[in-house]
This record gives C-alpha cells, sequence and structure tokens, in this order.
C-alpha cells in the first residue's frame, strides 16, 4: 500500500513490522487539554495561597516568613514542573491532556527522555507565560502603551498559532524537543457482528453481493452498531431498491443477513488476495 | 446458505480474545502506577501479549472486514507498543545518571556556543564600563533606579563601602535568597527560550546584564573599591554568571540548529540541540539554587575580601573540574 499522510494520520512502523495507524491531536483538543491544565494551575496556585494564608494567620502570624518562601518555591516549581511532571508518568501526559485522551510521544518512535520532556515544556516561558507578563506588566501601567500592546499580540499569535502552520501540528516546544501529541483513545471491544445465526436467513445470490465492497460494508456496520431505527431505514431503503428485492421482513433483520452474507463474500475473496474496497472498485 | 469456511473470523477471535483482554489489564495497572506493580512473571508476559496482538493485527487486517476489532486491535497494540518502547528509566536512575554523565557530558558539547556566550557577556561588560566612565550619565540609561539603590556616579565612598561590607540591616536573608532564586532560574528560562528565535533575544538580554556589570564596576573602581567589589559579587558570582552563560548558550546552541543544521534536517538537528540543551537547562537551575543560597547567605554573612574571594575561588574549580571532566570513562583514549 503507499504511504499516504492524509490530514492528521500518520503511520508508525514498529520493530516488528507492523504498521499502526497513528492521529495526531488536533488543535481543538490540545487547546481545551491546555485550558484545562491552567486553570487547574490556577486551581492550585489559589488553594495553596488560600492554605498559606490560613496556617500563618493560624500559628499568630509568627511564621510568615517560611510562608513566604515555601510560596515563592511553590509558585516557581509550579509554572515550571506542572507539565514536565506530568509527562514524565507513563501516560506521558498532564491531566488536562488525559482528559483529552491526548499523549505526549518521540516523533521517532521511540524512547521519551526526559531532556525531550524538559525541552518542550521550558519553551513555554516563550509561548505563553512571557506575553502574560508582558500584559501584565503593560497593564499596570496604566494606559497600556499601544506600541507594547501590539507587539505582545502579534508575538502571542505567532507562537499560539504556530502548530497550524505547519501539517504535524507541532509547537515550538515540539519542533525543539522532537516531540508530537497524538489521540491515545481507550475503546472496548464491540460485540461480534457475525456470532450466532441470523434472525432470518436470506439467501443472496452472487450478482447482488457483487454489488458493494469495503468502505459499504463498514458504513453499513457502524449503522448497525449504533441501532438507530431510523438510520438502519433509510440505508435499508436504499440497500433494497439497489438490489431490487423487497421480499423481506423488518429493516434490522434484513440488514443484518445482508451484512452477514456481504462480509463472508468479500472476506472469502480476500483469502484470496483480491480485496474490493468499494462499490466503484471493479477488481 | 453458502458453506461455512473452515478460517472464519470466529474462532479467530475466540481463541485470542483472553490475551486481548489480559494485555488491556496489564497495560490499565502499569499506566495507573509504575511498571513495578507487576509481577516478575507479568513483565515477562507483557511483551509476548504484546507480540501476540500485534500479530492478530496484522492477520485481522489481511482476513478480516470487522472494522470494530481492527480498531480495537490498533489501539491496543499502539498502547502497548508505546509502553515497551517509549518506558523511561526509573526515576533514581536517572538522576544519578544525570549528574555522573548527562549534565557534564552535554555542557561539553555546547563549548563553542559557551565561548561566544562568554566573549560577546565579557564584551557587554567592558562596553558599559567604558561608556559610563566617559559619561556617568549613561548610568541611568542602563541601570534600572530600583536597582541601583543609590549606587550611582554620584555616590560617596563611604557609602558605597557600606553597601559592601556592611552587617545587613534586617532579618529575612532566607527569603531574599528564594526570591533571588527564583528570579534569576526564571529569567535564564527566558533566555534558553528565546534561543529558539535564531538566537538573537538571547544575545540582546545577555548584553543587557553583561552592560549592568560593567556599570557597576564603573561606579566602584574609580572610588578604589574594585577589588572589594569583585569579592562581593564573585562569591557568588561564579556560580550565577556561569549559570546565566551556560543558560545563554544553550539558547545558542538551539538557535545555532534551526538556523545552521548542516547535513542533518532542521528537525533531527533542532531535536538533538534541544534534549542536549535541556540537560544543561535542568544544570542551570540547580547551579542557580546554588548562587541563591551563596548569594542571600554566604555575602551577607561572610564580610572580608579573603574569605570571599576563597569562596568563590572554590566553586569556579569545582564547577569547572566537574564539568571539564565529569563523566568521562577512566582509562578511555
Amino acid at each position: 500500500m503507499a504511504r499516504v499522510k492524509v490530514g492528521l494520520g500518520r503511520r508508525l512502523v514498529t520493530p516488528e513490522g507492523v504498521a499502526l495507524n497513528l492521529r495526531l491531536a488536533g488543535a481543538g483538543a490540545r487547546a481545551g487539554a491546555f485550558i484545562i491544565d491552567a486553570l487547574l494551575m490556577l486551581g492550585i496556585l489559589i488553594g495553596v495561597t488560600l492554605a498559606l494564608l490560613a496556617f500563618h494567620t493560624g500559628f499568630g502570624g509568627s511564621i510568615g516568613n517560611v510562608m513566604l518562601i515555601l510560596w515563592l518555591l511553590g509558585f516557581f516549581f509550579l509554572r515550571n514542573f506542572y507539565f514536565i511532571l506530568g509527562e514524565s508518568g507513563g501516560r506521558a501526559a498532564t491531566l488536562g491532556k488525559r482528559v483529552m485522551k491526548l499523549r505526549v510521544v518521540a516523533r521517532d518512535g521511540g524512547r521519551l527522555t526526559g531532556g525531550a520532556i524538559v525541552a518542550r515544556n521550558l519553551m513555554r516561558e516563550i509561548e505563553v507565560f512571557l506575553p502574560l507578563t508582558f500584559l501584565a506588566f503593560s497593564g499596570s501601567r496604566g494606559l497600556a502603551d499601544q506600541w507594547t500592546a501590539g507587539f505582545g499580540l502579534a508575538w502571542t499569535a505567532i507562537f499560539l498559532f504556530f502548530p497550524l502552520f505547519n501539517r504535524d501540528r507541532l509547537r515550538a516546544g515540539d519542533l525543539i524537543a522532537g516531540t508530537w501529541v497524538i489521540e491515545a483513545e481507550r475503546r472496548k471491544i464491540g460485540s461480534d457482528l457475525m456470532r450466532g445465526e441470523a434472525a432470518h436467513a436470506i439467501d443472496f445470490s452472487a450478482e447482488e453481493l457483487e454489488v458493494y465492497g469495503q468502505y459499504e460494508l463498514h458504513r453499513l456496520e457502524d449503522v448497525l452498531r449504533r441501532d438507530d431505527a431510523a438510520a438502519m431505514a433509510a440505508v435499508a431503503d436504499t440497500i433494497r431498491a439497489k438490489l431490487g428485492r423487497y421480499d423481506v421482513p423488518g429493516d434490522r433483520a434484513f440488514l443484518d443477513a445482508y451484512y452477514r452474507a456481504l462480509r463472508r463474500h468479500l472476506e472469502r475473496r480476500l483469502l484470496f488476495g483480491q480485496r474490493k474496497r468499494d462499490k466503484f472498485d471493479a477488481a | 446458505m453458502a458453506s461455512q469456511a473452515i478460517f472464519t473470523p470466529d474462532h479467530f477471535r475466540a481463541e485470542r480474545e483472553s490475551d486481548w483482554a489480559r494485555l488491556e489489564s496489564l497495560l490499565k495497572r502499569v499506566e495507573k502506577g509504575s511498571v513495578r506493580r507487576l509481577s516478575e512473571a507479568e513483565l515477562v508476559e507483557l511483551p509476548r501479549l504484546y507480540r501476540a496482538t500485534l500479530s492478530a493485527l496484522s492477520i485481522a487486517r489481511e482476513t478480516s472486514l470487522d472494522a470494530d476489532l481492527i480498531g480495537y486491535l490498533e489501539q491496543l497494540s499502539t498502547r502497548a507498543y508505546f509502553l515497551l518502547y517509549s518506558a523511561r528509566e526509573p526515576w533514581g536512575r536517572q538522576v544519578v545518571g544525570f549528574f555522573r554523565q548527562g549534565w557534564p557530558a552535554a555542557v561539553r558539547g555546547i563549548v563553542p556556543e559557551l565561548l561566544l556566550a562568554f566573549a560577546l557577556f565579557m564584551a557587554s561588560a567592558a562596553a558599559g564600563y567604558a561608556l559610563i566612565l566617559a559619561d556617568p550619565g549613561w548610568f541611568d540609561a542602563i541601570v534600572p533606579p530600583g536597582l541601583a539603590n543609590g549606587r550611582n556616579p554620584q555616590a560617596g565612598v563611604q557609602f558605597l563601602r557600606g553597601t559592601l561590607y556592611d552587617a545587613p540591616g534586617q532579618g529575612g536573608l532566607e527569603i531574599f535568597a528564594t526570591a533571588l532564586f527564583t528570579h534569576n532560574a526564571q529569567i535564564s528560562i527566558l533566555v534558553f527560550a528565546l534561543g529558539f528565535a535564531f538566537g538573537v533575544p538571547t544575545m540582546l538580554l545577555l548584553a543587557s546584564n553583561g552592560a549592568l556589570l560593567g556599570a557597576f564596576y564603573a561606579v566602584y573602581v574609580p572610588k578604589g573599591l574594585g577589588w572589594g567589589l569583585t569579592g562581593w559579587l564573585m562569591i557568588h558570582g561564579t556560580t550565577e554568571l556561569t549559570a546565566i552563560i551556560l543558560s545563554a548558550a544553550a539558547g545558542f546552541h538551539i538557535g545555532r540548529a534551526v538556523a545552521f543544521p548542516g547535513p542533518r534536517s532542521r528537525l533531527t538537528a533542532a531535536r538533538h540541540a534541544g534534549e542536549r540543551a535541556a540537560i544543561v537547562m535542568i544544570g542551570v537551575v540547580i547551579m542557580l539554587l546554588v548562587a541563591g543560597l551563596l548569594e542571600g547567605f554566604g555575602r551577607q554573612l561572610i564580610r572580608t575580601d579573603d574569605a570571599r574571594f576563597a569562596v568563590a575561588a572554590a566553586m569556579l574549580a569545582l564547577w569547572t573540574t566537574y564539568f571539564a571532566l565529569g563523566g568521562r570513562r577512566l582509562g578511555a583514549r
């Protein structure tokens, strides 16, 4: 099969020689993950600050220095190490990335080193925190200087939309760390649609099974798994019209029987090395 | 009805399904905690189950048209692949490896950039010094008033001597040390990250820091306090300035790889540079922690020139020996 890069799909060939199809995370999912992480960091910061203040007043204001040091160090570590710690775990994802079902991997499929994680996250300093400090700084001057604000905005925009300007959706940090972010969805195994006997055994002729190919079979599988009556009625009508037979029981039973017959037919051809991709495939 | 084939997806799936479920449960446990949660036998089982699932995937792709099954096997194999091939060493061994070999080796890998950063820093310090000697008006342009704190060319000798040798007015040294550490570390991370923009902003930041140093010398040296200022600065400066120059060099290293990747592809060059520079940066944060302690406590508590110079020289010797020799194999030629 030709090696194709369509959209966000990427191919990784394992050392065992099997190709795995990966999907790069979309910009929306990554933005969502970052927003979750940012809110979480803000929440932690506020929570810790309040807790330290409560301790301080609880001890009669006698341990202010220790509290201040803890706060300074805590802020520093939160700002610089929240992402690094999250991505150092077994799932290579911060909490936000876990929620959005993403993970960080090395672009070459190899080991994700500690150096790479540190590199990709220290770059956040110019991608996120520098523009933020910038805004806070110019804001505190009362009237934000227009040039400064404009520069800050342009700067933010360059790094914010950086992932949209390359086809691998790389952040500046990903670029120098040799990483990218992929979808890491976990899915359950579905029921086997071929198990047991069909409710109604219907015989289809070879010509009737030649009409469709693999693509249509998979769409049919989707419809059967979703089990939505309206969708099934529409699909059943289309197939009946195509085959020119109207002799049959309910939509579900008809589609089930046709799915089994079509899949058995196509799989048998597959054993002989003939793959019929879709209804236009004449092979 | 067509005759039942001998090989059917029913058999295929029924025979292997328990393996897949087993792999899934092992993966779930490792992803929650660490590899150490698995017993010896399970650790051996993991790669076997992975290969079994992977081969099931290739068989299913060639023989089955069950899209759901193929999709399931695909994601299970992918998860197992990244667990097996992307696994990291345990934390303890990583830390030991960093200090024994990784850090000094990474520093040795950026020597050309290090020399450039050092030269640039020294040149801008000299420029700052010369500018202010020629025209004291430059001082206010180079040094922010909050930082100068009265230590300007118009200040008297007595006052300046006091800033170097007097006991600190109030306590709170530990807060001072912490604030210095977090501030300097944040700046050095920024200097590093700015290297990505071909190193230009890094140069500007480094030059402005150098000019600042030169400006202070221009205040103290004409009053005969140059030697004292050196002791006052260098007790922590040998550590801190080395760390700042290192972070700039790490930034240049990335900027150079992005601008002039050489025979490798730009992305490969950037990746190698990024990883090496990141290791240097972890070290920089550690050095700045040491520098913060020296500046906050050492400088205020040790108030004679000789003792200050002794500490400064000891630190400088420590760092240079460590970076030059650390992690080299004994007997390797």
